[in-house]
């Protein structure tokens, strides 16, 4: 099926949830509300020609300034009809929450994660939301437009005596200078 | 391996001893890990009841930094997600960055990519054939597939200097051309290698210990593996035909006669096997690509986004300014927009996602890696196995931590 096919079939059965479809090269975006996310990924993999049984992919962006500043990005395809489809959620700042679609398919669990960790953005009815790539005590989420490169304001890090100096207590770390 | 909390004691009831659950740490430092893995086990006796990986070693924020650099700059950065192949990385990044702006690219180029693409492949499964096997104890296959990839990395150092992290292709063409001494002898290696196949498998087709560890363990079905969302070798196994060589138009796959290898099972042997068969079929394809490539220039004739030809720059004013603008800005008339565009690695399925807001640098770019999903779906192929079998699965969904924690 054409993507954009699937696009009109998605605003026949969700007409109110989708907000913007685009079209970029040979892909298709569709924009969603984030409420019903879980029904409408469920209606795409379930769907017998649909079947999107792949999710490729799974990342926040992020839109300071917008009036929905993140963006749940499902990348889809389907390997029995050979097709793609792009589901982007708006999920706003103050309240950064969506359901999570692991239940429709495992392999979003870790993907969403990293989302989590990088943004954010808390997966509603996710199994194990914890850090993944950052350490599990680390404030902020880096990869929001408004945190630094460098690292967290004000902080250096200093190497080797950054180390040390946590852990002069512990007898086995005391290093001689 | 270090014991954290064993509480496991003889019930002293003299019939039978009483087991307690028992939690094994394993890695982040572990030879069998494939890097800096970290496995936390529940184990019921030698039955792992919980798996819990932990990654995030070797995160160095590729993706933050992207969003601080210009398009030209971040090629090198994705040599460093899958080092054993860096080559597959460089193209992959190279290749959605040209979907992005729409550049065509000349035939040699496509030609010429293909080639090294699948050289990196061959390399790519050679050392994971290598440390594989070395795991699971046929320990002899080792140095034999070290002999072969030592050959594809002096090519690759001929053509382009470096032998790991080759950042060769540049977006809109390559480094630099091929010379026909070059072809000639990838040729001769494509000759003898069908031939180092088949000695590696005398090595172990009929190891009875190969066998047994590998033949109905780590069993993953066809749909779950797809809803796992596994890619590459790892998917094929399992009998799915998914290449994205296939579906998706890159390279000269299209004007080369190739088949996409699968398994039947979804066993470590058949994911084994998978591989092997894409031995014979990359030499195939760098055979034909050598006796089919055709001349012409190796760079896009798309000056807005690639850099003049060098001998160009030194001599003449307007192409050095027009050099010193890219370097510096990047392309300043990229298209707004957005992608996603996958490309099969060795691993897997490289999937790069670009959002683009017309400066030099991406707004976003997010890079789907193979190891971090297959990493994830790692729990599901051990659970309810036996612990020494964790070693062979690592093995088979062939991860680099690299690439996981980008």
């Amino acid at each position: 099926m054409e993507p954009l096919e699937i696009a009109e079939r998605l605003k026949e059965k969700f007409l109110n949830e989708i907000v913007d479809v685009s079209r970029f090269r040979d892909q298709v975006f569709v924009k969603v509300k984030r409420e019903k996310v879980l029904d409408i990924c469920r209606f795409l993999h379930d769907e017998p020609d649909i079947y999107m049984d792949y999710l490729a992919d799974l990342c926040g962006v992020d839109f300071p300034g917008r009036r929905q500043r993140f963006e749940v990005v499902y990348n889809m395809y389907s390997m029995r009809h050979g097709h793609r489809l792009v589901v982007k959620a708006q999920i706003p700042e103050n309240d950064p929450t969506v359901d999570s679609v692991v239940p429709v398919w495992n392999g979003a669990n870790w993907h969403e994660r990293e989302a989590c960790d990088m943004y954010g953005i808390l997966f509603n009815g996710h199994p194990d939301l914890r850090r993944i790539l950052m350490p599990e005590d680390w404030e902020g989420y880096p990869l929001r437009k408004d945190y630094p490169l460098k690292g967290p304001e004000g902080y250096e890090y200093k190497g080797f005596d950054e180390i040390k100096e946590l852990h002069t207590h512990d007898k086995e770390w005391n290093i001689q200078a | 391996m270090k014991n954290e909390n064993n509480t496991g004691t003889d019930a002293g009831s003299g019939s039978r001893i009483a087991t307690t659950e028992m939690t094994l740490n394993m890695g982040p430092q572990h030879p069998a890990t494939h890097g800096v893995l970290r496995l936390v086990l529940d184990l019921d006796g030698e039955n792992i009841k919980k798996c819990t990986p932990y990654v995030g070693y070797l995160h160095r924020g590729v993706e933050k930094l992207a969003e601080n650099r210009n398009y030209l700059q971040i090629l090198p950065l994705t040599d460093r997600l899958d080092y054993i192949s860096s080559m597959s990385n460089n193209l992959g990044y190279c290749i959605a960055v040209e979907k992005l702006f729409g550049i065509e690219l000349p035939e040699r180029t496509e030609y010429i990519r293909t080639i090294v693409a699948e050289m990196a492949r061959i390399a790519n499964h050679l050392l994971w054939l290598a440390t594989h096997a070395l795991d699971i104890g046929a320990m002899t296959v080792f140095l034999y597939c070290f002999r072969e990839r030592e050959m594809i990395l002096d090519l690759f150092e001929r053509l382009c200097g470096a032998r790991l992290t080759v950042t060769y292709p540049r977006i809109g063409g390559l480094k630099n051309d091929v010379d026909a001494k070059w072809l000639e002898d990838v040729k001769k290696f494509t000759d003898a290698f069908p031939g180092r196949v088949e000695e590696y498998e005398t090595l172990i087709n009929k190891n009875r210990i190969w066998l047994r560890r590998t033949k109905g363990i780590g069993v993953i079905s066809a749909e779950d593996a797809i809803n796992w969302g596994m890619s590459g070798p790892t998917l094929r196994g399992s009998g799915v035909p998914y290449d994205v060589r296939k579906v998706t138009s890159y390279g000269v796959y299209d004007k080369v006669k190739w088949e996409v290898c699968t398994g039947k099972n979804g066993d470590i042997y058949d994911r084994y096997r998978v591989r092997m068969d894409e031995f014979r079929q990359s030499n195939s394809i760098i055979r034909q690509c050598i006796d089919q490539i055709p001349e012409g220039p190796i760079m896009a004739d798309a000056p807005k986004f690639t850099l003049p030809a060098k001998d160009k720059v030194l001599t003449d004013m307007e192409h050095l300014i027009h050099h010193f603008v890219l370097i510096t800005k990047g392309p300043q008339t990229a298209p707004e927009g957005e992608l996603y565009v996958p490309t099969e690695v060795p691993k897997g399925e490289l999937g790069f996602y670009f959002v683009s807001d017309g400066s030099g640098k991406p707004y976003r770019m997010r890079v789907r890696s193979p190891s971090f999903v297959h990493v994830s779906a790692l729990p599901r192929l051990c659970e309810g196995e036996l612990i020494a079998d964790i070693i062979a699965n690592i093995g088979s969904i062939d991860i680099v931590l690299g690439e996981c924690d980008r």
